[in-house]
């Protein structure tokens, strides 16, 4: 029998590739209403008055005035407001809306209101906010006791900078307010999250609010919560108009005013005793941006996994999500850990060279095992790969015979070096949240005529959920995926089968076809037209997570990455030249194996990006300056030429045919790898991402003072 | 009346709005050929390749009266040909497309790549895709995808 791993053409492959497939901005504009935001440019003012121009016939404002509703979007929390009220929290705030036919009529007429700000204090360092959205403490063991006992003492200050998502397709949404009932069309990673916020804005029934995920040309958790924002807008906007509104942003407009990975800033102290780390202090501050967004769940996991995939019994976590007048965080492809597993492995590389030792020996020295506690006292339940996964990243890199010549003193133009992370990933939502917020509906329709139809709300962005979730029923149900039917979700059509994030599609929802499949297989009846109803079952095993004092299981398993990049610095210019990035990631049973090898490779080459090229920062009145893609940049074609994965499969009992989540993975451990290689090829220490030409050469020349 | 004459997938098109006109907005508004995408709006995502006159072009940086009796090629247009179906089977054998807001341009950045090469390098690939952001796939699949093609399609390039 074929393993259900082999690769099969994707579903959406045909439609995508002949131009025939349709995004949000492809649909007809006919009668179509254009809307451009005025937004703010101050990071941090008082509204004292706005003067617009005269409008021609057609052409109008929406605001504040015109929410039905409530003016609030909610997210997590409901703190930002779907139009400023009478303040602006940042630079690029939506203020109001133009509307009118003629998309070049509606820019100009944005382009000629006058806003009075009343200028006020602009927090844009994170350090200096007194604003702490959340605060979050994790305590366990007798930290300052091991502190006190401790022979050595390491204490390190690491920062990590913006990171933007730069999918390809931006945001867009078109409503459609006719009849009571709105539509709301788009771009984005969660129908059902848009949902209960257009409701809260317009006030109209749940049956009243309509939401159609269109294709979506990528996502990485940049639409995970800004659509919603959107969505509401566009709503309220067509219920004033009584007609369509169409709002596709330009490239620069997304890069300043949607979400980005949150910067950090993390102090972390350990203490030595007889060559080993008895405890870890850890804080952490996240810049939130200016409303709360995802930044609750965001530093959750931060918190959570702080410490990495170290077995650290003294352990004092206290992390920070602080409120700056910038552009609101989000999510983006591992949600708050990119941040902290750069911290701790750069951090145990630094005490592993102060303690004189190999990286990796110390790391494994330290590494959990299965049975071992995690960092909130739940439960590492199955088998940790790593050590196997180690000896796989290093044959395919060639890791110890480089690390060992690099390690020698470098002359010469050209300086290399390599280095090697390794991280997890805990799919689904953080704790309960599955069973108790999310709560997934799966439904599966047999047509009378025996074609079978998956629905689900989840999203297709690229990551070939929509192949994957076909196979899985096709593979229960003996039917050939591509005979399948899985539509772009309408809220109107499908159950909540939860939001296309934290890598849980696949391992959960995809759980749930599977089941839903098997009980069809067996109900089947011919000739009936039969809906199999499946709902999220909580794993028996999982030891309640407690977000009060963070105890139990955070995520009932997890994926697991060892990464390995090869760098050469040029002494002269600073450039970077990726010579290799290697990695053995487990995700369970690969679903399809060029669907894993695609999201493998894809994500770290983001992670690459995150580590070096990708810098982004806003100036001293908040703006951010590099807002085009000229100016931010990501890897080419040409950049890292070779990217070599391996799978290694550590199957998950309650994953389908024992997948795990996958998608955010190989983000998640790059940073630390990359870095230990510049640091190798510079022979200095380095506390910071991204870690730029620019900070290549001021190191270079630092050197040579 | 003065038009803007120009080949537009091999028909003859006449057109009558302004020479400084954006192509890429003509094509997609006005000739309604939305395989045509747009990232940026400043030449650097590649998302709206077109080919003009043989050569592979940012339509989005590309004024209407430039292109005055010249030839221009979108996906739609190119995905009629024979070397379209290789192109396509390659990519689809590799999974090469992800979110698929890139591959409209990136099958163009094939064609003008075999056409100027039959049996390119590696390197010769990714030099000729350079051009073409995706934020996906990490480029991989795509180079092998485009390697398979020249394979493949031994003769029709």
């Amino acid at each position: 029998m074929e393993k259900i791993g082999k690769s099969v053409v994707k579903k959406d492959h045909a439609a995508k590739i002949s131009g025939v497939a349709k995004y949000i901005a492809d649909y007809p504009t006919d009668g179509i209403l254009h809307g451009k935001f005025l937004r703010s440019t101050i990071a941090h003012a008082n509204i004292k008055n706005i003067t617009v121009p005269e409008l021609p016939d057609g052409y109008m404002i929406v605001n504040k005035d015109d929410v039905l509703g409530e003016n609030k979007v909610h997210i997590v929390l409901e703190d930002m407001p779907v139009f400023a009220i009478d303040t602006v929290e940042y630079i690029g705030d939506p203020i109001l809306m133009v509307l009118g036919l003629d998309e070049n009529k509606v820019e100009d007429i944005v382009s000629k209101i006058v806003v009075d700000y009343e200028e006020l204090p602009a927090v844009l360092d994170m350090t200096k906010s007194e604003v702490a959205f959340f605060d979050y403490h994790l305590s366990k063991g007798d930290v300052d006791k091991s502190f006190e006992d401790a022979d050595r003492v390491y204490d390190e200050v690491i920062n990590t900078g913006y990171n933007e998502h730069i999918y390809l397709e931006t945001n867009g949404m078109i409503a459609d307010y006719h009849d009571g009932k709105v539509t709301v069309s788009g771009s984005m990673q969660c129908p059902y999250y848009i949902l209960k916020a257009v409701q809260l804005a317009t006030g109209l029934e749940k049956d009243k609010v309509q939401v159609k995920g269109e294709t979506t040309g990528g996502g990485f958790g940049g639409k995970e919560d800004y659509p919603s924002i959107l969505a509401c807008q566009v709503a309220v906007a067509s219920m004033k108009a009584k007609k369509p509104v169409r709002v596709i942003f330009d490239r620069r407009e997304d890069i300043t005013s949607t979400s980005k990975r949150h910067p950090s800033t993390a102090r972390y102290r350990a203490a030595i005793k007889d060559g080993k780390i008895t405890a870890m202090d850890i804080n952490i501050i996240y810049d939130a941006g200016a409303y709360s967004t995802l930044s609750a769940v965001v530093l959750q996991r931060g918190v959570i996994c702080a410490n990495g995939v170290y077995k650290i019994e003294n352990l004092r976590v206290h992390g920070k999500a602080n409120k700056t007048n910038t552009v609101p965080k989000g999510a983006f492809r591992g949600f708050g850990a990119p941040q902290v597993f750069f911290d701790v492995e750069l951090f145990m590389n630094h005490i592993a060279k102060g303690e004189e030792r190999n990286s990796i020996d110390f790391k494994k020295e330290h590494m959990v095992m299965q049975g071992d506690a995690t960092s909130t006292n739940g439960k590492f339940h199955f088998h940790v790969p790593l050590n196997e996964m180690i000896k796989e990243a290093e044959d395919l890199s060639n890791y110890k015979e480089k690390k060992e010549l690099y390690d020698k003193p470098q002359t010469g133009r050209f300086r290399r070096g390599i280095g090697m992370a390794l991280a997890f990933h805990g799919a689904g939502f953080t704790g309960s949240g599955e069973r108790d917020l999310i709560k997934a509906v799966l439904k599966l329709k047999k047509h009378q005529s025996g074609i079978v139809e998956i629905l689900s709300a989840n999203t297709e962005m690229g990551q070939g959920l929509h192949t994957t979730l076909s196979k899985i029923a096709g593979k229960e149900l003996g039917i050939p995926f591509d005979e399948i039917i899985l539509s772009n979700p309408d809220t109107d059509e499908v159950p909540d089968s939860g939001p296309t994030v934290a890598s849980r599609s696949l391992m959960i929802v995809g759980e749930l076809v599977r089941r839903a499949a098997a009980r069809l297989k067996d109900e089947w009846i011919d000739g009936e037209e039969q809906i199999i109803e499946e709902h999220y079952k909580h794993p028996d095993f999982l030891i309640p997570f407690s977000l009060d004092n963070f105890r139990g299981d955070a995520y009932p398993t997890y994926s697991w990455s060892v990464q390995v990049m090869e760098v050469e610095i040029d002494m002269l210019t600073g450039q970077h030249n990726v010579l290799g990035a290697y990695g053995s990631f487990d995700v369970g049973t690969p679903i399809d194996m060029n669907i894993v090898v695609g999201q493998m490779e894809g994500g770290m080459l983001q992670g690459i990006g995150y580590s070096s090229m990708e810098y982004m920062d806003h100036d001293n009145k908040g703006r951010i300056r590099n807002n085009s893609m000229s100016d931010y940049i990501i890897p080419t074609a040409m950049d890292i030429p070779v990217i070599k994965v391996q799978v290694h499969v550590a199957e998950y009992p309650e994953g389908p045919y024992g997948a795990k989540g996958a998608g955010e993975l190989p983000t998640v451990g790059v940073a630390a790898a990359y870095i230990e290689a510049v640091e190798q090829a510079l022979g200095k220490n380095i506390d910071h991402i991204p870690f730029t030409v620019e900070d290549t050469m001021k190191t270079i020349c630092s050197k040579e003072d | 009346m003065e038009y803007i004459e120009f080949k537009l997938n091999g028909d003859n098109m006449k057109y009558e709005g302004d020479a400084s006109d954006r192509l890429l907005d003509v094509l997609r508004d006005t000739y309604k050929l939305t395989g045509v995408k747009c990232g940026c709006k400043e030449g650097e995502c590649g998302a709206c390749s077109v080919i003009i006159d043989g050569r592979l072009a940012n339509s989005c940086m590309i004024a209407m009266g430039s292109i005055q009796g010249s030839d221009v090629m979108t996906i739609e247009g190119f995905s009629k040909t024979e070397r379209f179906k290789v192109i396509d089977k390659a990519y689809g054998d590799v999974s090469a497309v992800q979110c698929g807001y890139c591959i409209p341009g990136m099958v163009l950045a094939t064609e003008c790549i075999l056409g100027k090469n039959p049996h390119p390098t590696e390197t010769d690939i990714r030099r000729g895709i350079s051009g073409n952001l995706c934020r996906c796939t990490g480029y991989n699949s795509i180079v092998k995808a485009i390697g398979n093609a020249a394979k493949e399609g031994e003769g029709l390039w």
